[in-house]
């Protein structure tokens, strides 16, 4: 309707109003934004998402560059100001203390290597198609050395900040896939459960009874380790998301049969069939709009779980393996306490899954909380 | 009630199958059986003059070997042989210990058993408490440092929190946390002075591992006060002029209580998975590092026989909880 349709009749809609004529996703949109703790979390994982899909362009070196001279170099400052604005990092060079064996690094404080933005590096292909070279920041051509190294190398001297925006990319969007995969088959078997009744609903009952009382990480880590390891990194990342999805449909399961059992009896799916809907318009106009808020809720609380899982697997040496690069992979250099003791850094990847799954408990919270927009 | 036991205890023994199976199902996952791997294992070490003989002899040799091991049989035969000697006990050979498996497990599950069952006492005794005084003192800044501890608890990983301890202990107080024993204590026989020892180690596992537990049933438990401590008995009690504390302990409390007991059934699976990642971590001796190693080493008997025994372990421990449930809430027993 167009504003110069109706000019005589236009009113002041009070907030009350609103509030009445507003669609449910709106109403939803209207609570969720109430949650502050839950809208920090979502754009810290709109952050997150932004750096997996460009996790090329945040890179500052390229992650498989072996250096080993600088291996486990510790993290760089960058120097933002030198008589204006001039950002640069100090000169390192190191080598091997002859009596502890460690690596020793000095700064040349007269050294300086500028650092630039949008730097031309190593090429690729943004969005999978795009073929550029720019970088966000980075040291520019004519210099020896790639970098500024943030948040240091590990050993083999490879850049831990551009191996952890890999990372990003691979974990997160392992949480999404699996999902993926758990929803289709959560939603076809508590449909299919809810919709038919029975001995149907009992077979699939039962199922999922069985499923979760089982302990998920045995299982995971026996059919993780019989994927065979000279599958490819694609290959693996598939096999090992679905290893992860197979044990966790059944809360979405349970959520569509018991909304589906539930809208069977609702006045308004009566209503439509009465109004002469068929079978299919009532299931998908008028009972899956009004839980698909609930499934989206228990999506975003199911993510969490599976990239806690795939770190795990992967931790664990029986996940993704080391060309592929995830937290879990990253990881594993921690797994050496003394090299932890001395090279700090090598932890950072586990506050990166800290806060991926804590902003995803936290919108999914929100998410839970706006589902129901008539609750107090 | 009755009902609802059997109930229970067939869909336990219905659990215990499909586990069974599945467990049957990992020994079959690879190409090839055990013969095929025992053959290779032969040749590689040259014994028993597997080597000089024939393409032909080696045949006939596998042929003999799967008849002796049972494996030309049908699938079904193969797995009813291999789950009655289970029953018996006999799990088989652990290929890398040269030992019975059940004598490389046995030890190594009682603690895993040990290791659960502090977890939940420990996530008990600190969850109940925190939960009825985040209710009562409902929005205080003490209400949201707990949720928020709550949270930070609930999102990092197990393996991570054991790998931030391990870390600070080492690096801070030059200590070692692995391990559920002292040196002087790792194989000796059981004794008072032994079991002591564990207690002392078992505290920072079972914190570990509880810390997500904790945090969840501290939710459960305050949204349940929550629930109870609006209702009118609640409100009756006080206009009486009941203390504040003995009436919340003496009505809404108990009956908050009764919905936890059933979280033990949720609780547990989780455990069972969280030990064995944090197990691996600090080095205990549970049956986590020993799966971990028969995955890498493909010794899947011995993997499956601890995948079974796990899944047992969790079914058992939820029917108990179960049976404590019905015995502890009327409202069950009567319906």
């Amino acid at each position: 309707m167009t504003e110069a349709a109706v000019p005589a009749r236009q009113v002041e809609v009070t907030e009350e109003e609103r509030v009445f004529v507003a669609s449910q996703w709106q109403l939803m949109w209207w609570r969720f934004k109430k949650h502050r703790a839950a809208v920090i979390a979502a754009w810290v994982l709109v952050f997150l998402y932004v750096i997996a899909v460009a996790a090329e362009f945040f890179s500052m070196a390229h992650p498989e560059d072996v250096e080993t001279s600088i291996g486990y170099l510790a993290p760089q400052t960058i120097h933002w100001f030198d008589s204006g604005f001039h950002p640069h990092v100090k000169a390192v060079s190191g080598g091997i203390d002859p009596e502890s064996f460690q690596r020793v690094y000095e700064t040349d404080p007269d050294d300086k290597i500028p650092v630039h933005f949008f730097v031309r590096g190593f090429e690729y292909k943004f969005l999978g198609f795009i073929k550029i070279d720019r970088h966000l920041m980075g040291v520019p051509e004519g210099y020896d050395r790639a970098g500024p190294y943030v948040l240091g190398t590990d050993r083999l001297g490879r850049d831990m900040w551009s191996r952890l925006m890999y990372g990003t990319r691979v974990s997160m969007s392992i949480g999404l896939v699996g999902v993926g995969i758990s929803l289709l088959l959560g939603v076809s078997l508590g449909g299919v459960s809810g919709f038919f009744g029975g001995i149907t609903d009992t077979v699939i009952q039962r199922l999922i009874e069985i499923v979760r009382a089982v302990p998920t990480l045995p299982l995971w880590m026996a059919l993780a380790a019989s994927v065979p390891r000279d599958w490819g990194p694609l290959k693996l990342y598939f096999a090992i998301t679905i290893v992860i999805s197979l044990f966790a449909w059944t809360d979405t399961a349970r959520v569509v049969r018991g909304r589906f059992l539930a809208m069977r009896e609702e006045e308004f799916v009566m209503a439509a069939r009465l109004a002469g809907a068929s079978t299919a318009r009532v299931i998908f106009r008028h009972m899956v709009p009004s839980f698909a808020s609930h499934i989206i809720t228990v999506m975003s609380l199911a993510i969490p779980g599976m990239i806690i899982a795939e770190t795990a697997l992967s931790f664990l040496g029986l996940g993704l393996q080391a060309p592929a690069i995830s937290y879990g992979v990253l990881l594993q250099a921690a797994q050496n306490l003394q090299a932890v003791a001395l090279y700090q850094w090598l932890m950072v990847p586990a506050i990166a899954v800290t806060v991926a799954v804590l902003a995803f408990n936290f919108m999914g919270d929100g998410i839970r909380d706006a589902a129901d927009p008539y609750s107090q | 009630m009755l009902a609802f036991l059997i109930r229970r205890t067939v869909l336990a023994i219905f659990t215990i199958f499909s586990i069974s199976i599945f467990s049957f199902m990992i020994i079959q996952l690879p190409a090839g059986d055990y013969v095929d791997s025992y053959i290779l294992r032969q040749i590689e070490e040259g014994f028993g003059g597997v080597q000089r003989s024939s393409a032909e002899g080696l045949l006939e040799r596998k042929e003999a070997l799967r008849k002796l091991y049972g494996l030309d049989r049908p699938m079904y035969i193969q797995y009813f042989k291999w789950i009655g000697r289970v029953v018996q006990g006999r799990f088989g050979q652990a290929l890398e210990y040269r030992l019975p498996i059940w004598d490389v497990i046995k030890d190594r599950l009682f603690l895993t058993i040990i290791l659960a069952a502090a977890t939940i006492v420990f996530t008990w005794a600190l969850a109940i408490p925190i939960g009825i005084y985040t209710a009562v003192k409902q929005r205080s800044i003490a209400d949201y440092s707990f949720t928020f501890v709550g949270f930070l608890g609930l999102a990092t990983p197990d393996f991570l929190l054991a790998l931030i301890l391990m870390y600070m202990a080492f690096v801070y107080f030059n200590f070692s946390v692995g391990g559920l024993f002292s040196p002087e204590f790792q194989s000796v026989g059981w004794s008072l002075a032994r079991a002591w020892d564990l207690f002392v180690h078992l505290w920072i596992p079972a914190l570990i591992l509880g810390t997500s537990g904790t945090a969840g049933l501290i939710r459960v438990m305050r949204a349940n006060l929550l629930d109870e401590l609006r209702k009118p008995y609640v409100v009756t009690a006080r206009a009486k002029g009941l203390a504040e504390w003995r009436l919340i302990m003496k009505y809404p409390v108990r009956v908050a209580l009764n919905p936890l007991v059933s979280t033990i059934g949720y609780l547990l699976p989780y455990l069972i998975s969280g030990s064995i990642i944090v197990s691996v971590v600090l080095s205990l001796p549970t049956l986590g590092p020993v799966l971990l190693q028969s995955l890498f080493t493909q010794d899947l008997f011995l993997a499956s026989s601890i995948i079974l025994l796990l899944g047992v372990m969790t079914v058992v421990g939820t029917l108990l909880s179960d049976i404590l449930l019905v015995i502890i809430d009327p409202r069950i027993r009567i319906s």
